[in-house]
């Protein structure tokens, strides 16, 4: 049945066909046309959708196949989300080796995104963990692939944006942690190149670094924030518990909740909120890693009109002067939204073909989408960081223009060797299939 | 520790059921057509924490199996605990009305194959001197409708047979809980547009499901407020409902 999907971001509304798997497949369904695998749709653009086509959500193959609790290799099938991982392991005393800024995603959509977070520095990005997976084609073939199996296969599926193929199992690697805690250090810090002062010294001690910023700070103060660091808590200290229930956004707003107004507001009581330069604390994973996931559907403060993220990463020879001139940028056009982020990468070597992160620093921010203003804001923010020799993230984007994609991604040539014949999404034919 | 029988344990209620019976530790004896759907299912059970599980293959219309199905549970995990019915097919209502073999068919499955194995359950529980009866009815068992009125009146004769299965085994400590869910995201609904606010996931029911059974409750709507939809539709004049396009 045809009707409007979206991803995370509410933008782009693109008719298209959903069929769900329930059960590990065999074989692709057969002249469907073109069509896509998806995890839980939460990339922000175009990347999980397919125009006029079909996706094939994973959403119900949620099913665990084995876990060994002596060394913490698990298996999967691909819709197994990142919540469902750590309500099984974590309390036996393992984590995940990498996770992003929310646990409402799958295992498949992990892999294809090749996504990161705050170890990034230490520990790469999530396609650095995975072991194994099992690659079924549209010709009916099926790959088992790993680093040393079908390594081809394996570097072009992971960050391969769901287009090698429909992934059916994974496994994973995780790691061991003594209990649910970490102990989190929160620093108010002045402006950018205290920023970066701090996370080359937080590099080392520490396992997770991550900076908000109130992006709309000018002057001396631009890029300021706070920057959050943190480990796993040690055996002796107790596990916190969780605290709170969820909340949701149970509506659509008519408008986007987020405007100059309540932007200003939020911006300034968020940054004030500790008065002390330094605040420590021991707490539970999931407000430290999830701090959203709290608020379900927290997308649809934006309207109904949706919202784009922009995360580009920056070489770390460019960082400062880069960032501060996006920041100025934004903050000129006096348009941004709660949610920015900083954080620098690290040189650990993705397997993948096409991986976003790579040395230097990522910024990332939500804008309310205005249409035109958006575009032509992003155009700017774009020169930024193509002159700086950048690149954006394919989760994210909505926007990126063909040329750009190919120079940030200069092995995308070689992934559509790879490609299924009969998979594409939106993403890829804005940013390949326009131009060949 | 608890020890239960689930019947049709590869439906997607069933499995979010068990997931959260798993994180429990119950043992848990599933029985399903199709063998490789049952191994995956019971993989996951246990790599979510279940104590033991076992399968057992088989469907529900072989009816003279039914008792091998229960001796054999109690063989693997020594004493039963409960049974948690959940198999079910959503019958297409025009085929129904064109084959009396089809609408046979269907009642077969959905009601018939669930009163023998209540009988079984029954039976045995009611010697043991406790243990839950759980059965997955449905809301169109409540009135019959023109759009799927075959499927209702089968969920109807359930919950009618379970009412009077609860009224007998009270004297006996034997609990049964009759459990009536409204529209569920899952393969069986494949064919409707499951947008709107009537449609829950099979998580979110299944969660009503286990807290019926704890609390031992008669009858459970899920989600809540299909009480009030049915108590609505169940007290429409029947001069005006034959009119409506239900």
């Amino acid at each position: 049945m045809t009707k409007p999907y979206v991803s995370w971001g509410r933008y782009p509304f693109q008719e298209q066909s959903g069929i769900d798997l329930h059960w590990m497949p065999h074989t692709l369904p057969a002249s469907i046309g073109p069509f896509l695998p998806q995890g839980n749709a939460r990339s922000y653009g175009d990347s999980c959708m397919l125009k006029e086509g079909t996706v094939l959500s994973t959403r119900f193959m949620r099913r665990f196949i084995s876990f060994d609790t002596e060394s913490g290799i698990m298996r999967c099938e691909a819709g197994v989300t990142l919540a469902d991982i750590l309500s099984v392991a974590e309390p036996q005393g393992w984590f995940l080796p990498v996770t992003p800024g929310t646990k409402f995603v799958t295992v498949g959509g992990a892999i294809a995104n090749d996504v990161h977070g705050k170890n990034h520095h230490l520990e790469g990005t999530f396609g650095s963990h995975v072991l194994q997976f099992e690659l079924l084609r549209s010709d009916g073939s099926t790959r088992v692939c790993s680093a040393q199996k079908n390594a081809d296969w394996y570097a072009a599926t992971i960050g391969g944006l769901g287009l090698t193929g429909f992934i059916t199992w994974a496994e994973i690697k995780l790691k061991k942690v003594a209990n649910s805690g970490i102990n989190a250090e929160n620093i108010k810090y002045q402006n950018l190149t205290e920023f970066f002062q701090l996370s080359e010294e937080s590099e080392q001690e520490y396992e997770y670094t991550v900076a908000w910023v109130d992006c709309l700070a000018s002057g001396s103060k631009l890029g300021r924030g706070h920057f959050t660091r943190g480990n796993h808590a040690r055996p002796v200290q107790p596990s916190p518990s969780r605290k709170g229930l969820p909340l949701s956004m149970p509506i659509d707003p008519p408008v986007s909740l987020v405007n100059s107004l309540s932007l200003q507001a939020f911006n300034w009581l968020y940054y004030n909120r500790q008065l002390d330069r330094v605040s420590y604390q021991t707490m539970h994973y999931d407000p430290f890693f999830y701090p959203l996931d709290h608020i379900h559907n927290w997308n649809r403060m934006y309207g109904p009109s949706g919202f784009l993220q922009y995360q580009c990463v920056i070489p770390m020879q460019h960082s400062e002067a880069a960032i501060t001139e996006l920041l100025q940028r934004i903050g000129q056009a006096n348009y941004g939204s709660f949610l920015a982020v900083l954080k620098v990468f690290g040189d650990v070597p993705s397997p993948a073909l096409l991986s976003f992160p790579r040395p230097g620093t990522t910024l990332a921010l939500d804008f309310p989408y205005k249409g035109n203003k958006t575009m032509q804001l992003f155009n700017q923010l774009d020169d930024v960081v193509v002159q700086a020799g950048g690149a954006l993230y394919p989760a994210k984007d909505a926007h990126m223009k063909a040329e750009h994609f190919q120079s940030f991604y200069p092995n995308a040539k070689k992934l559509e060797q790879f490609k299924d014949p009969e998979i594409t999404s939106s993403f890829w034919q804005r940013v390949m299939e326009s131009t060949s | 520790m608890k020890n239960w029988i689930v019947i049709g344990a590869t439906s997607a209620i069933a499995e979010s059921v068990c997931r959260l019976w798993s994180v429990r530790g119950y043992n848990l004896y599933l029985v399903a057509r199709n063998p490789e759907k049952l191994d995956a299912v019971s993989q996951d059970y246990r790599v979510r924490g279940a104590g033991s599980t076992y399968t057992f293959v088989m469907d529900v219309n072989s009816t003279e199996s039914h008792q091998a199905c229960w001796d054999n549970a109690v063989a693997a995990m020594g004493r039963v605990d409960g049974i948690f019915i959940a198999h079910g097919t959503l019958p297409d209502q025009q085929a129904c009305e064109q084959s009396f073999d089809t609408a046979l068919a269907e009642i077969n499955t959905n009601a018939l194959s669930v009163i023998s194995l209540c009988t079984i359950a029954a039976n045995e529980l009611e010697k043991n001197g406790a243990g839950d009866i759980a059965v997955i009815s449905s809301v169109a068992g409540d009135r019959g409708r023109q759009s799927n009125y075959v499927y209702g009146a089968a969920k109807g004769m359930v919950s009618l047979f379970l009412q009077g299965l609860r009224n007998r085994l009270f004297k006996s400590g034997v609990h049964v809980t009759t459990i009536k869910p409204g529209f569920i995201d899952t393969p069986m609904t494949t064919q409707f547009d499951k947008g709107g606010p009537l449609w829950a996931t099979p998580d979110q029911v299944a969660t009503g499901i286990v807290s019926a059974i704890d609390k031992k409750r008669n009858e459970a709507y899920l989600p809540w407020f299909w009480w009030g939809i049915m108590m609505i539709i169940k007290h429409i004049p029947e001069f005006i409902f034959k009119r409506l396009g239900l």
